[in-house]
């Protein structure tokens, strides 16, 4: 059988994709589970470098693998009480939710495999930086002024609400 | 193409079986990670194998990715100040509010 090494990276990047992810949801503690959603987050920005996504390959890896999960790691470090977070969850909820999950899962990959997409039209090769930024910035039709704006503004309203939250009375 | 939708899927199912299963609220927000990534993977693959040509795919992972940003940022400092008042994040112990 003959495989390229795009299909051989792509294999290995959806294993550490599933095993991982299978990992952060089954092991007892929080950190565990930390460390493991950014391996997660790490294949999955391998993903988008495979299909020829660099720029945002390198937004997953700033926003999410630098920013998200250092956010995670101190705030689990904060919170968590020494030995009081590795309880079990009960059984009767392990049986409901992973009975639902596989029947979901199994459901929806039958839904995915038997279902005939268009052809695809692959071309590798980048986006131009230029464009995309020309994109985000335009106003015209299919460019992305009003939504950068919202999201800034989003932005700022989260700076507020968490200094507002989170400080000391 | 359908094999990325079949490895968005998987992790997708384990987020939502550990939104169910999770006792602690930073446990559900981490699931909750897993399902946004999931989605993410699912735009840009769309994009890049059915609409090379368009973008549409493209800035909407990136707006994605920065309203999950806020939104983990947000709801952080909420477990931060619950922690603080209850000394836990349980959410077994989460059963009262201010007043």
């Amino acid at each position: 059988m003959e495989m390229t090494l795009n299909e051989v990276v792509f294999y290995l990047l959806s294993a550490v994709i599933v095993v991982c992810s299978i990992l952060t949801v089954t092991t007892t503690r929080i950190l565990r589970s930390a460390t493991y959603l950014l391996f997660v987050l790490f294949a999955t920005a391998g993903l988008y470098f495979q299909m020829n996504y660099s720029f945002m390959g390198a937004v997953q890896l700033t926003v999410y693998a630098g920013g998200v999960i250092v956010l995670y790691v101190f705030s689990i470090l904060l919170t968590s009480s020494p030995g009081g977070d590795n309880e079990r969850p009960k059984m009767k909820y392990v049986i409901a939710g992973l009975s639902a999950v596989v029947a979901g899962a199994l459901l929806s990959i039958y839904i995915i495999l038997s279902h005939s997409f268009p052809t695809s039209k692959y071309v590798a090769g980048e986006i131009d930086m230029k464009m995309i930024g020309q994109v985000l910035m335009g106003t015209e039709k299919y460019q992305y002024l009003l939504p950068f704006e919202a999201v800034s503004v989003l932005l700022l309203a989260c700076i507020v609400g968490g200094i507002l939250i989170a400080r000391k009375r | 193409m359908e094999y990325y939708l079949v490895v968005s899927a998987i992790m997708m199912f384990a987020g939502i079986y550990g939104f169910i299963v999770r006792r602690s609220l930073l446990g559900i927000l981490i699931s909750i990670e897993l399902i946004l990534n999931s989605v993410d993977i699912n735009f840009m693959v769309f994009n890049r194998y059915l609409y090379p040509d368009q973008m549409e795919g493209f800035f909407f992972t990136l707006f994605a990715i920065g309203v999950s940003a806020a939104e983990t940022a947000i709801a952080i400092a909420i477990c931060i100040n619950v922690y603080r008042n209850l000394h836990s994040i349980q959410v077994k112990n989460l059963d009262e509010m201010k007043n």
